[in-house]
């Protein structure tokens, strides 16, 4: 008898396992939460950290509170998951996290055999190099036979061996898990050189114990558009996750900030501006949002302009330049279809 | 009056499901058979929910190429090599620093447990200082510690210590001139085979001597001297078919050599000295399970306490120290995959960090990830099970 209670038991205690593990798609599910659980990087300055009361500041995390205020007009119904560079697709895949937002650089690779999709590109980088002043280097091309830290599973690790290998030059890798231990051994004289996207040397920079004695070399070998990332098989989240990002490059391209968001929707006459802030037009219908969906992001969170120049440009320390992470019409790349 | 009379046949065969060997084997199959099913249906369910979220899958991933540089390789590999190599190298390089930690572990724990039991007030109290601070302190700190002592100890390339211009120390690791072996150097190695046979030979010999007439034999001496003479006269007579790749530095670093990085000898030495800890209360604990009876008789015939310690205590301490030992070896085998947190190169750095993120194929490279430190886990305890069972005591 005893046996027979046992076997049972152990049997109904397996049972939630036999159940499909994932029905719903992530849009309902996320509405029934109630928030956004969003993947984001440790801490790198300038796209995901915490300040000293807790609150996650970024222009990746700006992407996550943009999504929030458009399903939930409160940009802070978010979660934040801190993800190192080796979890973040398993994490995203499993549905830990609903969304990934997370300096991720989107490749083939990633977008077509992992399941996921990107759903826009919110920092054009590429990857650059960090010497030590003292080591006399001013070209990437006198960096033969140097090491160089990197982090471990990243694209930063394929791209320098690319370049090498073309150049016929010779390297030492030293793989860490996270950025800011990579950053500690290149302070330590562990490597002669740091490899990373660069906007995260700059950001790496500041944390080492002579900021001003590192200098980065102009080269920048790779593409790396970073963007956020969901899985495939809900097209519904896919579309919010990416018309979010779009809402706030159109509503920089319009002039529309979070200053003078109120004050235009009161008055405008434009029809541009009157379509994004849901006065006519489509409003929020397609998506399944609210009509001023994309005037809540502006408000809540601001535009493009302001999102990037707060967290990673002048109103920064890291003090990037907008590069080509400008407009389309103002010499950058940044292109969002119209909203209408 | 007889109770029993049961007029000379035999008791009647119970029925079939009362027999307690009938309950017991259905009950069994029955549960083998729901284990399996279990099994069947987690795998089932993984692979139906990996197509539906449009995952790959499959071993296909370890013919695709790396694409990435290793620091450390104990057999060639270039960047195009594929994934399927990158595993090889990281088990490779997980087996070296444990065999390495193992030994040194051992070595330090015998000492420090044999120290702690020391007449001597003083060295007594530094042993158990040892055992009780690296004990208590987690091993991932232990490892920064050492690596960002060495790290920050140590000069840079450019000013290293140099012992005679052959062997130089600095940050990036110690560089040794590495041997390369000319045509002609296998009449070494077979010298060395030899010399090896001769010494168990002899050890066999001088053994069995002394069972049959207590006269001792001078094994230890002897073999040395063989051990490195005979292959030393090969060496000579071969024409010295060996010669050196000096290190020497070039650009930001030194060329050429052996480098033994920095990573493997801070996780060197932080895994020996943790798991030593842990292994010298194994070794006093075996030690103070010997009844102390075996000493006082040991004394009472004259011999001398490092005599008895050796040829009488250990041995049967032996007994009780073994089990634990296994313990601590598969610890210290498993707690090598900390590895990734200062950048040394073993198997889960490599494999399951980054070919698991370049490929994104997490179920597939977990699972060779376990099933590795599976099998060389139940190695290592099969081994040492065997060894125990020789050790253990025979009862007449």
């Amino acid at each position: 008898m005893k046996k027979i209670y046992a076997f049972t038991s152990v049997v109904a205690l397996l049972a939630p396992v036999f159940t499909t593990a994932y029905a719903g798609a992530t849009l309902d599910s996320v509405k029934s939460k109630g928030f956004v659980q969003c993947g984001v990087n440790t801490g790198v300055a300038g796209f995901a950290g915490t300040d000293d009361k807790g609150n996650w500041t970024g222009i990746d995390v700006d992407v996550c509170r943009a999504v929030a205020s458009a399903l939930f007009a409160d940009a802070d119904k978010v979660k934040y998951t801190p993800l190192t560079a080796k979890e973040r697709f398993t994490a995203l895949q499993s549905g830990e996290i609903d969304v990934l937002s997370r300096n991720t650089t989107w490749t083939l690779t990633r977008d077509s055999s992992l399941g996921l999709n990107f759903a826009g590109v919110n920092y054009y980088d590429g990857q650059g190099f960090l010497v030590k002043k003292n080591l006399g280097v001013k070209s990437a091309t006198e960096l033969d036979g140097a090491s160089f830290c990197i982090q471990a599973g990243t694209t930063t690790e394929l791209n320098l061996t690319d370049y090498f290998r073309a150049n016929n030059m010779t390297y030492t890798p030293i793989t860490f898990d996270k950025s800011s231990e990579t950053a500690a051994a290149f302070d330590a004289g562990r490597c002669d050189a740091l490899t990373s996207d660069q906007s995260q040397l700059y950001a790496l920079r500041i944390q080492l114990k002579d900021p001003e004695g590192a200098v980065v070399l102009p080269e920048i070998i790779s593409k790396e558009p970073l963007g956020p990332v969901v899985r495939q098989g809900d097209d519904e989240w896919f579309n919010i996750v990416r018309w979010s990002l779009f809402a706030m490059i159109n509503a920089e391209e319009l002039g529309v900030t979070s200053k003078n968001v109120d004050e235009l929707a009161a008055n405008t006459k434009d029809p541009n501006i009157r379509r994004l802030l849901g006065q006519e037009g489509i409003k929020g219908k397609g998506l399944g949002l609210s009509d001023t969906w994309a005037a809540n992001i502006v408000k809540q969170v601001g535009n493009y302009g302001e999102i990037f120049e707060k967290n990673v440009g002048q109103g920064s320390p890291l003090k990037i330049d907008r590069g080509i992470n400008q407009l389309w019409n103002k010499g950058g790349i940044q292109y969002a279809p119209p909203i209408r | 009056m007889a109770a029993e009379e049961n007029s000379g046949s035999t008791p009647a065969k119970a029925a079939l499901w009362r027999r307690p060997v009938f309950r017991s084997t259905v009950f069994q199959a029955l549960l083998v058979l729901a284990i399996i099913y279990i099994g069947n249906t987690l795998l089932n369910n993984t692979l139906y929910n990996l197509e539906q979220r449009g995952i790959s899958t499959g071993f296909g991933f370890l013919d695709v190429e790396a694409g990435f540089g290793i620091v450390q390789t104990l057999v060639d590999y270039q960047e195009t090599d594929t994934f399927g190599r990158t595993f090889l190298v990281g088990l490779l390089n997980t087996l070296l620093v444990s065999f390495l930690g193992i030994i040194f572990a051992t070595i330090i724990g015998f000492i420090m447990g044999v120290a702690r039991l020391s007449k001597n007030w003083l060295v007594a109290r530094l042993a158990a200082i040892y055992v009780e601070t690296f004990r208590n302190i987690p091993l991932l700190l232990q490892i920064m510690f050492w690596y960002f002592i060495v790290l920050n100890k140590l000069p840079s390339p450019r000013q290293s210590y140099d012992f005679a211009g052959t062997i130089f120390l600095n940050k990036r690791g110690l560089s040794i001139p590495s041997p390369i072996f000319e045509t002609g150097f296998w009449i070494v190695s077979v010298a060395i085979v030899l010399a090896i046979a001769i010494i168990i030979f002899i050890s066999r010999w001088a053994r069995a001597r002394q069972e049959r007439t207590g006269e001792q034999f001078h094994t230890f001496y002897v073999s040395l001297a063989i051990l490195i003479g005979l292959p030393m006269l090969a060496f000579i007579a071969a024409g010295s078919p060996l010669s050196w790749e000096m290190p020497a530095l070039r650009g930001f670093n030194f060329r050429g050599g052996f480098v033994i990085i920095p990573e493997l000898a801070a996780l060197l030495l932080a895994l020996s000295i943790y798991t030593a800890s842990f292994i010298a209360e194994a070794v006093r604990s075996g030690i103070l399970a010997v009844s102390h009876g075996q000493t006082e008789a040991a004394f009472a015939l004259g011999l001398r306490p490092s005599f008895t310690l050796r040829l009488i205590i250990i041995p049967q301490a032996l007994r009780v120290i073994i089990p634990q030992l296994t313990s601590q070896y598969l610890n210290l085998t498993k707690n090598s995959s900390l590895a990734t947190a200062v950048g040394y190169p073993d198997l889960v750095a490599v494999f399951a960090g980054t070919t698991l993120n370049q490929t994104g194929q997490a179920v597939e490279v977990i699972a060779m990830t376990m099933a590795v430190y599976l099998t060389i886990s139940l190695t290592i305890s099969a081994y040492m099970n065997w060894y125990n069972k020789k050790k253990q005591l025979v009862e007449r």
